[in-house]
């Protein structure tokens, strides 16, 4: 197995500090004020749509790009003013980039070779690199003779071969088609867990952040609108654009009535019952307009009324999604609201509401979320 | 539907001998006795003995062989730099004035290009003494200009539609970008130097009008040789000579088609 490559930690235990970085092309802000701290070992993914500036920071991250103002910390130093060659990084590019002119081999040793490493050691490092993504067999085919799985695993190991502090991924299964996308994101997990090197990765697919990194950034609009762990970002988001970024969300808006420490309740006119949450929210009087989230997944859709005061609505079956594993229904809700409740089908022929049959819609009181608008 | 695949068959045999006819005419009376090139009297090689035997004909083959080397080499050397200059470097203040000066000679008459470089040398010989007489230095730098732009425009256009981020994977790996482009970008953009080298060969090996402006006593290329001779009457030799020339053309163009293809089989048999 390969080591890690062997780094002290810093001082304060951030291995990569991204420090207040600007970067403006001509009067677009591209990347505004942005600051990260990534732990070392972390797989770290900036999630966003095409033009919210994450691959302008990874570019930045790797050198090809110069930031305006701010630091980047890496183990300790300052790596702005260093060239892209001089740089402890190594990044796998969407293309793949791989030299077509040059066998798997010898562009796995190109790197070594930019080091003046001994032969002997360059080719031991490239039999070790060839196994660790099990292609020895293909050593000395050219690039257009592979497959696109074959071809990332080349290009993941040409990037893992110098040993990098740092390895950046640009939208690392964006030229995969989706099943062998989804078998290479645990592939490609496994070999960077192995390897034990520090990862960020730009990519606009949740599914992939979520799969793949152990912490997310949603960056919009050049901004880091979150970061926090897949489970935090999904269960917590901290605003309306981090809700609606990851998964779907039914939103009622509404202003607070009752504001306790434990629990608050939200009068909404989307909603003919009162909303209930089981924490308390901090509010100002003078501003009481909050929006409540809940997750399709987490509401229940029932024939019978529920008993409870709080957090139900009665609508019809407006439309169903059957997707397998479960069905996404689309509520229609008496005032033409549309809600999404997703139910599980545990049973192979169950009696499911259907088709323009009235039915509530419910969840628990620890389901919901209290956001700004 | 049988009318119109007859047709098209006329037309294809009427092309092909538009084109190869006048070839093949040529390669016969290449074997001609007579020394008369329109009248046949029998079949003979004594020409290709003669041809072989003109010193000034021989000696006029190198020296067009040499300067078309030559030259290429120079055209394609300028080409990459010009053509990195305009891909490269982003929006410098006079790009595009940059661009239509290096693609000016594709659209100059020779006639103007030829007499323009002609007035150059002797002033130049007046003011700095150099070139001191016009000769075969004089014809390579006017074919390396104006294979230049020819050059360029092959160079560039490869350069501008290649993927940034193979580069920028070079640098990442460690290259200097100097390195990255020697080791990198330039294979990769080999066939692109191949074709503007052999383009600019060709050009150069070609040219009388340019080369008969700036050549001088003692430098007279290929075409000023046979186009000077044809005044005169055309000789068998000519013919000959042209033959061969027909010959190892062809020879190239089959050898390159035999590579590909057997390089296009070998990717289909690995995949």
């Amino acid at each position: 197995m390969i080591e890690p490559s062997i780094t002290r930690d810093s001082a304060d235990g951030h291995f990569l500090q991204i420090k207040n970085i600007v970067k403006t092309y001509d009067d677009v802000v591209a990347v505004n004020d942005v600051s990260l701290d990534i732990a070392k070992g972390d797989i770290f993914a900036l999630l966003g749509a095409s033009g919210s500036g994450k691959s302008t920071l990874l570019r930045m991250l790797a050198g090809f790009e110069t930031p305006n103002s701010g630091q980047i910390i890496l183990d300790g130093e300052d790596i702005v003013s260093l060239a892209p060659y001089r740089r402890p990084i190594n990044m796998m590019f969407q293309s793949y980039a791989l030299f077509p002119h040059m066998t798997v081999e010898q562009n796995i040793a190109y790197g070594l070779k930019q080091d003046r490493m001994p032969k002997s050691l360059i080719a031991d490092k490239v039999v070790q690199m060839l196994r660790l993504v099990h292609m020895e067999k293909f050593a000395k085919r050219k690039p257009d003779q592979l497959s696109g799985g074959q071809r990332q695993r080349v290009a993941l190991a040409r990037s893992l071969a110098k040993s990098p502090k740092l390895l950046l991924l640009d939208e690392p299964m964006g030229a995969l088609d989706k099943k062998l996308r989804n078998r290479m994101q645990l592939e490609v997990v496994d070999i960077l867990e192995s390897v034990g090197v520090t990862c960020v990765m730009v990519t606009h697919d949740q599914e992939e952040a979520m799969t793949m990194a152990n912490r997310i950034a949603i960056m919009e609009e050049g901004r880091i609108v979150q970061a926090g762990t897949p489970r935090d970002i999904y269960e917590a988001p901290n605003s309306l654009q981090a809700a609606e970024f990851i998964g779907s969300m039914n939103l009622f808006r509404g202003e607070i009535c009752v504001d306790a420490q434990d629990h608050a309740v939200i009068d909404s006119e989307e909603c003919a019952n009162k909303l209930y949450v089981s924490y308390g929210v901090t509010t100002a009087i003078e501003d009481k307009k909050v929006v409540f989230a809940v997750r399709p997944e987490k509401t229940l859709i029932s024939r019978e009324q529920p008993e409870s005061e709080y957090n139900w609505c009665r609508g019809t079956v407006h439309d169903i999604a059957y997707l397998g594993g479960h069905s996404v229904y689309h509520i229609r809700l008496e005032n033409g609201k549309i809600l999404n409740s997703f139910m599980v089908n545990s049973d192979r022929f169950a009696d499911a509401p259907t088709w323009e049959e009235q039915v509530y819609v419910y969840w628990s009181d620890d389901s919901g979320l209290v956001l700004r608008p | 539907m049988k009318t119109s695949i007859r047709f098209s068959a006329v037309m294809f045999w009427f092309g092909m001998a538009f084109l190869y006819l006048p070839m093949l005419s040529l390669i016969i009376y290449s074997f001609n006795e007579s020394r008369l090139v329109t009248v046949w009297a029998g079949w003979s090689t004594k020409w290709y003995g003669e041809l072989f035997r003109d010193e000034g004909l021989m000696s006029a083959v190198w020296r067009s062989l040499e300067v078309a080397f030559w030259s290429a080499n120079t055209a394609v050397l300028l080409g990459i730099m010009a053509s990195v200059a305009l891909t490269r470097f982003g929006k410098f203040r006079g790009r595009s004035m940059l661009h239509s000066l290096v693609a000016a000679p594709l659209v100059m008459p020779d006639v103007i290009i030829g007499l323009s470089l002609l007035l150059l040398f002797v002033s130049m010989t007046d003011v700095i003494g150099w070139p001191e007489q016009r000769g075969l230095m004089t014809i390579w730098v006017a074919h390396a200009t104006f294979c230049t732009a020819y050059a360029t425009v092959v160079i560039s256009s490869r350069l501008k539609e290649l993927d940034r981020s193979y580069l920028e994977a070079a640098m990442d790996l460690g290259a200097t970008p100097l390195k990255a482009f020697i080791q990198v970008t330039l294979p990769i953009i080999m066939p692109a130097l191949v074709s503007a080298w052999l383009l600019s060969f060709t050009l150069s090996l070609d040219d009388v009008v340019i080369a008969s402006f700036v050549s001088g006593p003692g430098s007279t290329t290929l075409p000023i040789e046979v186009f000077s001779s044809v005044r005169l009457g055309v000789s068998p030799k000519i013919n000959a000579l042209a033959t061969i020339i027909i010959l190892i053309v062809s020879l190239v163009t089959l050898a390159v088609w035999w590579l590909s293809r057997r390089k296009l089989q070998r990717e289909k048999l690995a995949k």
